[in-house]
């Protein structure tokens, strides 16, 4: 409460020398108190937003407003609101005596970490938060704005959709946000949080964004909500199953992740931001770490198990790795076979990707290869250099994957890798077979760097199935000897590394050092793609 | 200078693991022997492994295939030429068998001869022994108790209560005591399998059990020569189950007459059955200072660092030595020293509330440095590296970390800084509790029976408990982590300007019951120093108000290097000045992780907006899979090491899973019994499937 008294302070010392500029010569000095009260009452309308019983509401759903939310997320004291005096300008409905001054929606730019970022705030307590007109004007100005001067837009989403009164203008509305989320993707990050309601076609501006972090339990995201489900297909399902956080973020893959509060949720999107550019114009901002960048790990040297039928967590790997031990994954509970997030190596951030052979052996399948596939473009669009840990024994088999186009959604990871050109170095910790090894920031998808661990292998396929193939007539016998063969000769990263496919094989202690070694050196990779209008990837 | 040593082997072998075998071979380095390892196939990435000269594999996890397993052992001997076999402590250390295969090969046994060996090994037969030399027993029934009503009818002739021992035994295993002739039937079978299923032998004992002891002991020297030496005591009375935990030497409990008749009576007892190498004759001591023997232990105990810290002798020397023919290198009683203090404190990879192991990966460890400062002297014995692996098939042990001081306050003040310092993550340890036990009132004034544990923590080992003096230093560091940790975030443009933040702390404190407890803390802190260092000293005025306690003003300097783990807080108040050392282990989504006098807490470290917003928040429901092990994919069920019933530790094995080739070990989520097993091998699971159900009891 105190920080809401004190930014009020500012706000009517601020006015008080407004007026003193444009009322300067006025005569009547009661004319200037009058204007100087009225200013002063709509802003205070304006941070009221709904009022005491609404806002008493939103609390007791276990919900911040919309200014508090703001004020966590940002540095304190360093939001700066815009257009706080806007109201709508329908008069359908008897709208015209409902008036809330800032017409649902807190807007305007502060400091994350002392980096400029825009940010809107959609206010359930004044008109649930529904979009109007003017509502839209406001987030579109903050969205231009951010665009123009080079810096992330964060959305914090709690709204009950269109308001109806306003008919098609409220729908023009989003159409002019969903146009700016479009313009504005790969110029600067576009961070969602969903807090509250996103139903209808407002959750295409979500969509649209990088990154979209939901909150447990009190927010929700559908296209159609539970009435019309039970309306059209007689299928009876809640909120919460039909578009609640555990759905989004472990089956449909819409949410990048979820977080138990709004508190912990805003905390983290301040975490996620450290590792941003504020546009595509520049690099991610280093940070200073006190971890060596030569820091060997022994135990990384022991950490594959020597029967390539154990399984290991790919997430001790990268832990081991990068700075300090720690990593902000993206996409925790989706896809689980591929693990992808952002880390700082020598102070600077990377983005890594890695099969996991905790789950399904790390194989690819279409969750697997989308999920990923968005980040390294992401990463690519971003200037953020793109760590890959390769173990993988292949594409998922199966009518249910190529009945649902892993063809084309294995392809979406080919090309994403294949067009990127931020620095990119990829290490082979075991298995690296068929298709999927072309795929996971292979040497010729342009990689730059391809390391090997003594443990990699290469191959086409893994020994059993080769041998099947090649000693299809052959006796059972010879077919074993030449299991034996095909193992000594591919099941190691010799062959590879003899043809220039690797370009080093590494002890696993020394990875960090030549990673960061290599990264120092990439940092003045110059390399861009043919001009064309856009790509046409296999969407 | 280097010392020259006298020639005794050329290579030995270590028929033993983890830290006593890296201890061996230490000393064998120095004085010139070659070394060689046995190993299991858990063990084969082990330190042991690797620091010995020769290694050779000698069968597959289980011990009794392995370590036990006497055919594959000297078949490596002949394979690799080793001239003598060290035994370490446990698997082989006191089996006569093995000691005669080794005699009849012309190997030498680096500890007594066989007769020795084969008279204190039995506990029956050794208290017959002591009684002969003069030593003081324990009154009981020495002879083999027939079955359980024998048992009793020894009980009531010698008194309740009783002790049921295994007579093969040692290491609290196999161990009852009985108040009742009900209580003697009933433990009389558990003791009798359990000294079955440990020692493969079934036969018990039942003496007196005798209230409030101490558990003191006499280490003894002796070269086969006429030379049998006494060496001061060790005190190993904080128990668990019976197990040793921590250990010290000398006894606060003795005086020298004390001291000087079981040292003599220890010599006594050895003489009689001509003893040689290193020994150790256990004792149960009252409070009037009247002793029992125990039994003798025919080899190198698990606390041999405390003795190796006060007399500067080398155990494991003597007693290659002695194998060798040679005397002691301290041959007259009066040369023995006893220099200060020196305690021990085993490292156990368990869960210090209910003393359950946890099985699992060292995912960070760092042992506390050597040497503190010129007087005190820190010594970590241990057998794993960063990446190694707990596992259930031997003994949780971690380490053991000794400090050594010329007063005994001075070598608790040094093993408490020392565990302070000591990082291990990846399986759940005990150092909360030993670091808890050190710094007590009633164990720094020596009151140290073999019931302490219980008396201190009747409801169990719940952590550090915050109090007025920790609870502000724990908030006040904590905040001023932060500060640090803010001041780096922000500093991507070089525009930290803050010199003064406010903080609300919020500090976890686990109860009796197993709930947790939240008391707010308030921190303002005030940058001192001219500017900020990311990595190094910086000093704040702090001035916290923790709980309903009114605000004290503290300045403290904190010394990080920001997002390591060690750091170092030093407080100076009005009324004291103290220094400590945290570990800061993980950054959390609202604050931190970090370790303080021994104990984790998860601190969130919010600004005031925040707490305040904070209680908007709601709990949410969450269902409590912590009993459940689900699977972790679509898979197969490989095989399923568990039934009902069975009791499991934290990180234990319970099934595999097989998908897409790979196999997957599902490990318990926390210890408990298995409750219900829903899979059998061969099963086709979905990922989320509950496969097994956990209870508490």
């Amino acid at each position: 409460m105190y920080a809401l008294n004190l930014r009020r302070g500012l706000a009517l010392a601020a006015a008080r020398s407004l007026l003193t500029r444009t009322c300067g010569y006025a005569t009547a000095n009661t004319q200037g108190e009058e204007v100087k009260a009225r200013i002063e009452a709509k802003r205070q309308a304006s941070v009221a937003g709904g009022g005491e019983a609404r806002v008493a509401v939103q609390h007791g759903k276990g919900k911040l407003t919309a200014r508090e939310r703001i004020s966590l997320l940002l540095d304190p004291g360093t939001f700066r609101e815009y257009d706080a005096f806007v109201e709508h300008q329908c008069t359908d409905f008897g709208m015209a005596s409902q008036r809330i001054t800032g017409d649902g929606v807190v807007t305007g730019v502060g400091q994350v970490n002392g980096r400029t970022t825009y940010v809107f705030s959609q206010d359930f307590t004044s008109f649930g938060g529904s979009l109007s007109k003017t509502f839209a004007a406001k987030v579109c100005k903050i969205m231009d704005r951010a665009m123009q001067v080079g810096a992330p837009v964060v959305g914090l989403n709690d709204s009950g959709g269109a308001r109806i009164q306003e008919g098609v203008d409220s729908l023009a509305g989003y159409c002019e946000i969903f146009q700016r989320n479009v313009l504005a993707s790969g110029v600067v990050p576009q961070i969602s949080l969903i807090m509250g309601p996103c139903a209808g076609g407002a959750v295409y501006s979500p969509a649209l964004t990088d990154f979209v972090f939901m909150v447990r339990g009190t927010s929700y995201l559908f296209v159609t909500g539970p009435d019309v489900v039970k309306a059209v297909t007689n299928e009876t399902v809640t909120q919460e199953e039909l578009g609640g956080a555990q759905p989004h973020t472990r089956k449909s893959g819409v949410a990048h992740d979820a977080f138990d509060n709004d508190v912990v949720a805003l905390a983290s999107t301040r975490e996620l931001l450290s590792y941003l550019p504020q546009s595509n114009r520049e690099p991610p901002a280093p940070r200073f770490t006190t971890d060596p960048v030569d820091r060997a790990d022994e135990a990384l040297d022991r950490l594959v198990p020597s029967d390539s039928h154990t399984a290991y967590d790919i997430k001790s790997v990268i832990g081991r790795i990068v700075d300090d031990g720690r990593f902000f994954e993206i996409m925790p509970d989706f896809a689980r076979n591929i693990f992808i997030g952002f880390a700082r190596m020598g102070g600077r951030s990377v983005g890594v990707v890695g099969n996991q052979p905790l789950v399904s052996s790390g194989v690819l399948d279409i969750d697997a290869s989308v999920k990923a596939a968005r980040f390294v473009r992401f990463c690519d669009a971003f200037n953020i250099p793109i760590i890959t840990f390769v173990d993988v024994p292949g594409f998922l088999p199966g009518t249910q994957q190529e009945h649902g186009g892993i063809i084309r959604e294995g392809a979406k990871l080919l090309y994403a890798y294949a067009e990127a050109t931020v620095p990119k170095i990829a290490v082979t910790t075991r298995k690296a077979y068929g298709g999927a090894q072309c795929v996971m920031s292979s040497k010729q998808l342009r990689g730059d760097i391809n390391f090997a661990w003594p443990t990699a292998e290469l191959a086409v396929m893994g020994a059993k199935g080769a041998v099947e193939i090649l000693w299809r007539k052959g006796d059972p016998a010879g077919r074993k000897a030449a299991e034996e063969e095909y193992n000594r000769l591919f099941a190691n990263p010799l062959p590879a590394a003899q043809r220039g496919y690797l370009d080093d094989i590494i002890a696993p202690s020394t990875t960090r050092r030549r990673i960061i070694e290599e990264l120092e050196i990439l940092q003045h990779k110059k390399l861009s793609n043919p001009l064309k209008k856009h790509d046409n990837m296999p969407l | 200078m280097p010392k020259q040593h006298e020639s005794t082997f050329d290579k030995i072998l270590v028929a033993n693991r983890g830290e006593i075998a890296c201890r061996v071979m230490r000393t064998a380095r120095r004085m010139g022997i070659r070394t060689v390892a046995v190993y299991s196939d858990a063990d084969a990435d082990a330190v042991f492994v690797r620091e010995a000269d020769e290694a050779v594999r000698v069968g597959p996890a289980a011990s009794t295939e392995s370590y036990l397993n006497i055919d594959a052992i000297m078949q490596a001997i002949r394979t690799t030429g080793a001239q003598a076999v060290h035994p370490g402590y446990g698997f082989l250390s006191e089996n006569a068998k093995f000691v005669k295969e080794l005699d009849a090969a012309g190997v030498a046994f680096i500890g007594p001869r066989e007769h020795a060996l084969a008279a204190m090994g039995d506990k029956i037969q050794s208290k017959i022994i002591a009684q002969q030399a003069g030593v003081n027993t324990i009154p009981g029934y020495n002879g083999v108790v027939r079955d359980s009503d024998h048992a009793v009818e020894i009980a009531e002739e010698v008194g309740y209560p009783v002790m049921l021992k295994a007579s093969a035994g040692g290491g609290g295993k196999g161990m009852r005591v009985a108040h009742s002739a009900a209580e003697v039937r009933e433990g009389f079978q558990l003791a009798a399998d359990e000294a079955a299923s440990s020692f493969g032998d079934r036969r018990l004992l039942v003496e007196r059990f005798i209230e409030e002891p101490r558990h003191i002991e006499i280490q003894i020297l002796a070269d086969g020569q006429g030379n049998v030496l006494w060496l001061p005591e060790r005190e190993c009375s904080i128990q668990r189950r019976n197990q040793k935990v921590i250990e010290e030497a000398p006894s606060t409990h003795l005086d020298a007459a004390t001291r000087k008749r079981m040292g003599e009576q220890a010599v006594a007892l050895a003489r009689s059955v001509g003893y040689n190498s290193a020994g150790t004759v256990e004792f149960l001591v009252d409070k009037h200072r009247n002793f029992y023997f125990l039994e003798m232990n025919t080899r190198l105990q698990v606390e041999h660092p405390i003795t190796e810290l006060i007399t500067g002798m080398d155990l494991v020397e003597e007693m290659i030595r002695s194998a060798a023919g040679l005397p002691l290198t301290t041959t007259r009683q009066a040369d023995v020293r006893m220099d200060g203090w020196a305690i021990e404190a085993r490292v156990y990879a368990e869960n210090p509330d209910k003393f359950l192991p946890s099985i699992g990966t060292l995912a960070r460890y760092r042992e506390p440095t050597a040497t503190s400062n010129n007087t005190d002297v820190v010594r970590c014995d241990s057998g794993v590296a960063e990446g190694s692996e707990i596992s259930v098939y031997y003994d949780p042990m971690i380490s053991k970390l000794s400090a050594h001081g010329p007063t005994r306050s001075a070598a608790i003040t040094a093993l408490c800084g020392a565990l302070d310092k000591y990082l291990i993550t990846g399986v759940t340890h005990n150092i909360p509790l030993l670091r808890e036990v050190l710094a007590s009132t009633a164990f720094g004034a020596g009151r140290t029976p073999t019931s302490f544990l219980a008396e201190h923590y009747p409801h169990g080992f719940k952590g550090h408990r915050l109090d007025n003096e920790s609870a502000p230093q724990l908030a006040a560091a904590t905040a001023a982590l932060q500060f640090v940790r803010q001041a780096r975030d922000a500093n991507g443009n070089g525009k930290q300007r803050i010199h003064q933040t406010e903080y609300a702390l919020v500090l976890p404190q686990l109860q009796d019951d197993g709930s947790v407890i939240r008391h707010d803390a308030r921190v303002k802190l005030e940058l001192k120093s001219p500017n900020l260092s990311l990595h190094g000293a910086n000093g704040f005025g702090a001035k916290v108000a923790y709980a309903d306690q009114k605000e004290t003003e503290v300045d403290l300097t904190v010394t990080w290097d920001v997002d390591q783990p060690f750091v170092t807080a030093s407080f100076s108040g009005i009324n004291q000045t103290s220094q400590h050392s945290l570990l800061f282990l993980a950054p959390l989504p609202l604050g931190m992780r970090v370790q303080f006098r021994g104990t984790k807490f998860d601190i969130d470290v919010l600004t005031p907006e925040q707490r305040e917003l904070s209680r908007f928040m709601q709990e949410k429901e969450q269902v409590d899979t912590s009993r459940l092990v689900l699977a972790p994919m679509p898979g197969t069920i490989v095989s399923v090491a568990v039934k009902v019933g069975d009791a499991v530790a934290e990180g234990a094995q319970v099934a595999v899973v097989e998908a897409m080739k790979m196999q997957n070990v599902l490990r318990a989520p926390r210890a408990g019994i298995v409750k219900a097993v829903h899979v059998v091998p061969g099963a086709t699971v979905a990922g989320e499937d509950v496969l097994v159900e956990l209870s508490d009891e």
